[in-house]
C-alpha cells in the first residue's frame, strides 16, 4: 500500500465495533484452552532453560521434524536438515529480498498479489512487474512474454513471487499444467521462484495439487511455509526450503535480523506436534472455514447484484470480488466503515493503480452470523452506489465488470472466473496538452 | 505549569494523522514543562475532561468531530479554554461549500463551483443539469466531498464521462459534494498564527509528466518549498487574501488557507481554509513557522497561550 490515505483508512478497520472482513486472521478461538495450557506447562516444566534461551539461527532440530511432517502431509518430502526456520512466513519474503534484491531490480508477481508482500518489495526498492492471473492461476504465457520483454531491455528479474494455491487475495489455484510450465520456465531461464504456500492444507473441495517445490525440476523454487494458518500466527513461525546457496545466504541475513526465532514458541509447536493431534485440528479448521466460505458465497449471491462478480475458492481464506468499474472500493470502504464493516480495497494488491473496483473479503476471521451481516452491509452500500450511478447517468443499465455475458449468479462450478480490471488510462495533465 | 489536555485520534477518517499530530504536540508540551494529559477522543471524552480538569485543551483532532465545531462546542459547555478557532469558524471552515459562499459574499476569489446534496440527484433530477453545470464550470472539474478534510474522495474529471463516477466516490464521504473548476497552476498554502501570515509553502509534484491529482498527497511524490518563490508582489497578495479569509471565517489562534496561483497569469484563488491544520513532521504549518524562525516548541507554546 503506497498511498498514505489508504493506509490511514485501513488502520480504522481494526476498530472493535467493525465487522472486519479485511484481515487474514485464522480463527484462533477454536484452539482448545486446556490443550494450550497443558502444552505450555509441559514446555515450562520439561524445557525451562532451553525455552528461555537463544537457539540456532536455522531453528531447533525438533521443530524441523514437525515441518517435515507438515510438508509430507502435502506430499512434499524434504530432509529436515535443509530447513531454515523463520519468524513467520513474512520473514521468508523479507529474507529472499534481502538476499537477492538490489534497488531497481525486478520482481515478478501476480496481479493481484499478496498485499502484505508489496511493502516488503517496496522497502527493498524493487521494481515490481505484475502478471495477470485467471481461474487457473498466474498466466504463464503472459509471464513468458513479460520475461522476453524484460530480457530485451536487458533486465533479469531476481525472482518470481507466487501464491499458487488458494491465492491471496484472488482465491484462485494454479492448475497442474501451469505449475509444470512455471517450473520449466524457471529452470530454462535459471530464475528463482518464491512459492508462498500458507494455505495449501486448507482445502475444502477438489483434489490436492503438488507444490511447485515438489515438482520434477523444481530446483529453482524457494518454498515458504508457515504455522500461522494451520496452528497460530501468534507463534510467529514459518520456514523455508530451497536451493542451498540461497538458503545459506538467507541464514546469514536472518542472523543479522533477529539471530533466531523464538525458542519458546518452537518448543511449544514441537510439544504440540508430539501430541499427535495436529492433523485433527487442521481438519476442524477446514470444517469451520468451509462452512464460513459457503456462508460468504451464499451471502454474496444474495446481496451483490448481477453487476458484480467474485471468485469461488476451493480453499484458503479469501474471496476476491469485482464491482462495476465506476465504483472505487477505496472510497466505498469509507462508506462501509460508516456501516461498521470493512474489507481490503483491491488497489492494495497492485503496485500500478489497478484493482480500483475490486475488494478482498476474508471469511476465516469472523463467525458465520458476522459474515452474513457484513456482506449484507457491503451489499447495501454497493446497491446504494449502483443506484446513484444509475440516477446520475440517467440510466439503470447494468455494467458488468468485465464480461457482460457471464451469468448473473454463477454456477459454483463456473464461478471461479476471475475478472480483473484493466490498467487505468494515463491521465493527461490538465491544460498541458490539448485534451 | 499549565495542565494541557491534548485531544487526538477520534473516529474520523483522519484518525492516524491526528494521532501523529497529537503525539508531536504532546512531546513539545512536555519539553515546555507543561503537565500533559493525552486523550484519545471517544465515548468517555466528557468524563475524562471532568476528571483531569485541564487548564487548556489542545485540539489536535482532524476531520469529523474535531474540526467541525463539535468538540469545540463541548469544550465551551464545559468551560475549558481550547486552542485554535472557535465553534462558528470551525463550522464555516469544515464545510467547503459554506466556506466558499462566505468567500464569495466577501468578494474573495474562489474557483467556480456548484454543490449538491444526494437528494438533489435522487429527488430533483439534478443529473439532468450536469451538462449545463459542466458547460458553466468548464473541464477539468474537481469533485470533492464537502466535509472531508484529507485527499480522500477527491476525484478529477477530465470529461463528462468521468463525472458520475467521481460523484459516486465523493458521496461515499458525506451527503454534500462540490463540483469545482480545476485551476491548473501552483498549490500554495498560507499558514496563519494569531492573525499573522507566515511564509508561503508551495507543494510541487515531483513527476511533472504524469499528473495525478492524488499524487501530491502521497509521501515522496510531492516536494514542499518554503518560502515559495513567487513573482514580485504575489507573496504579499496571497498572504493578504489568506488573512481576508481568516477574518471572514472568524478564525483565531491558528489556521491554514490553501490557494491556487493560475498557471497562466497571476490570478490567485482560494480553495479552502483548514481550522485545525496538521502538526506532523511533514505538515505545512510547522514548516511555515520554521521558515519564519519559529521552532516547533515555540509555535506550540504560542498556540497554547492563544487558547480562549
Amino acid at each position: 500500500m503506497k498511498s498514505s490515505a489508504m493506509r490511514d483508512l485501513m488502520a480504522l478497520t481494526e476498530r472493535a465495533d467493525i465487522i472486519s472482513l479485511a484481515g487474514g486472521l485464522p480463527d484462533t478461538a477454536s484452539f482448545p484452552a486446556e490443550s494450550f495450557a497443558a502444552i505450555m506447562s509441559r514446555v515450562a516444566v520439561d524445557s525451562t532453560a532451553r525455552s528461555l534461551q537463544y537457539g540456532p539461527t536455522e531453528g531447533l532440530a525438533v521443530l524441523k521434524g514437525c515441518i517435515a511432517e507438515v510438508m509430507a502431509e502435502e506430499g512434499t518430502e524434504i530432509d529436515p536438515e535443509e530447513v531454515l526456520v523463520t519468524t513467520g512466513g513474512q520473514q521468508v519474503i523479507d529474507l529472499v529480498c534481502k538476499t537477492v534484491v538490489d534497488p531497481g531490480d525486478v520482481i515478478v508477481a501476480e496481479a493481484p498479489t499478496y498485499p502484505g508482500a508489496v511493502p516488503t518489495f517496496c522497502s527493498y526498492q524493487a521494481d515490481v512487474v505484475q502478471v495477470s492471473l485467471d481461474e487457473d492461476g498466474m498466466r504463464i504465457d503472459e509471464l513468458e512474454a513479460t520475461l522476453d520483454r524484460l530480457e530485451a531491455q536487458g533486465r533479469r528479474p531476481k525472482f518470481i513471487y507466487t501464491v499458487p494455491t488458494f491465492q491471496n487475495p484472488a482465491g484462485t489455484t494454479m492448475s497442474l499444467p501451469r505449475r509444470r510450465r512455471l517450473v520449466e520456465v524457471a529452470r530454462e531461464r535459471e530464475l528463482l521462484v518464491l512459492e508462498d504456500n500458507p494455505y495449501g492444507l486448507l482445502r475444502y473441495e477438489g483434489d490436492p495439487l503438488p507444490t511447485l517445490f515438489a515438482l520434477e525440476g523444481g530446483d529453482f523454487v524457494v518454498y515458504l511455509g508457515t504455522f500461522s494458518k494451520i496452528l497460530s500466527p501468534g507463534v510467529r513461525l514459518g520456514w523455508s526450503v530451497g536451493p542451498r546457496p540461497v538458503l545459506e545466504k538467507m541464514n546469514i541475513g536472518k542472523q543479522a535480523t533477529d539471530l533466531c526465532s523464538s525458542s519458546l514458541t518452537q518448543l511449544f509447536v514441537a510439544a504440540y506436534f508430539a501430541g499427535g493431534r495436529w492433523q485433527d485440528y487442521v481438519q476442524s479448521l477446514r470444517e469451520i472455514y468451509r462452512r464460513r466460505r459457503d456462508v460468504m458465497l451464499d451471502s454474496l449471491a444474495e446481496c451483490l447484484g448481477p453487476e458484480s462478480r467474485w471468485t469461488h475458492p476451493q480453499g484458503g481464506l479469501f474471496i476476491w470480488a469485482t464491482l462495476p468499474d465506476y465504483i472505487d472500493t477505496t472510497d466505498l470502504l469509507a462508506r462501509a466503515l460508516d456501516e461498521h464493516v470493512a474489507f481490503v480495497p483491491g488497489r492494495a494488491a497492485y503496485v500500478d493503480g489497478r484493482g480500483g473496483s475490486s475488494m478482498r473479503l476474508n471469511f476465516s476471521g469472523v463467525g458465520e452470523a458476522d459474515i452474513r451481516e457484513g456482506v449484507r452491509r457491503i451489499g447495501e452500500v454497493v446497491r446504494e452506489q449502483v443506484e446513484l450511478y444509475g440516477t446520475l447517468t440517467g440510466s439503470h443499465r447494468i455494467v458488468a465488470p468485465a464480461e457482460p455475458e457471464e451469468p448473473a449468479r454463477p454456477d459454483p462450478d463456473l464461478a471461479d472466473v476471475l475478472h480483473l480490471p484493466a490498467p487505468p488510462e494515463r491521465r493527461q495533465r490538465p491544460g498541458a496538452r490539448e485534451g | 505549569m499549565t495542565r494541557v489536555a491534548v485531544l487526538k485520534g477520534g473516529r474520523s477518517l483522519e484518525r492516524q494523522v491526528s494521532l501523529k499530530s497529537g503525539a508531536r504536540v504532546q512531546d513539545a508540551l512536555e519539553r515546555l514543562g507543561h503537565d500533559v494529559v493525552a486523550i484519545d477522543v471517544g465515548h468517555d471524552l466528557v468524563a475524562r475532561l471532568r476528571d483531569t480538569a485541564p487548564d487548556v485543551a489542545f485540539v489536535a483532532l482532524h476531520g469529523r468531530d474535531g474540526e467541525d465545531g463539535t468538540v469545540q462546542e463541548l469544550l465551551e459547555a464545559l468551560g475549558i479554554p481550547y486552542t485554535g478557532p472557535g465553534v462558528s469558524a470551525c463550522i464555516r471552515c469544515a464545510d467547503k461549500v459554506l466556506a466558499k459562499h462566505h468567500m464569495l459574499d466577501a468578494g474573495i476569489p474562489t474557483p467556480d463551483f456548484f454543490a449538491f446534496n444526494e437528494t438533489a440527484f435522487k429527488e430533483l433530477g439534478a443529473a439532468d443539469a450536469l451538462p449545463a453545470i459542466e458547460e458553466r464550470l468548464r473541464f477539468p472539474i474537481v469533485v470533492k466531498p464537502a466535509g472531508q478534510g484529507s485527499a480522500l474522495g477527491i476525484k478529477f474529471a477530465a470529461e463528462p464521462k468521468d463525472v458520475p463516477g467521481a460523484l459516486v466516490a465523493a458521496f461515499s464521504y458525506g451527503d454534500k459534494v462540490l463540483l469545482e473548476h480545476h485551476v491548473d497552476g501552483r498549490d500554495l498554502a498560507v499558514s496563519i498564527v494569531d492573525g499573522e501570515a507566515l511564509p508561503i509553502v508551495e507543494a510541487v509534484p515531483r513527476e511533472e509528466d504524469f499528473y495525478d491529482f492524488e499524487a501530491r498527497y502521497e509521501f515522496g511524490r510531492t516536494e514542499f518549498v518554503c518560502p515559495a518563490q513567487l513573482p514580485g508582489g504575489l507573496s504579499a497578495r496571497a498572504q493578504q487574501l489568506a488573512l481576508d479569509v481568516w477574518r471572514v471565517m472568524g478564525c483565531r489562534g491558528f489556521a491554514r488557507v490553501d490557494l491556487m496561483l493560475a498557471a497562466s497569469g497571476d490570478e490567485l484563488t482560494v480553495l479552502e481554509a483548514n481550522a485545525i491544520p496538521g502538526m506532523t513532521e511533514t505538515s505545512l504549518l510547522p514548516q511555515a513557522a520554521d521558515a519564519a524562525g519559529i521552532g516547533f516548541d515555540a509555535l506550540i507554546e504560542r498556540i497554547v497561550q492563544l487558547a480562549e
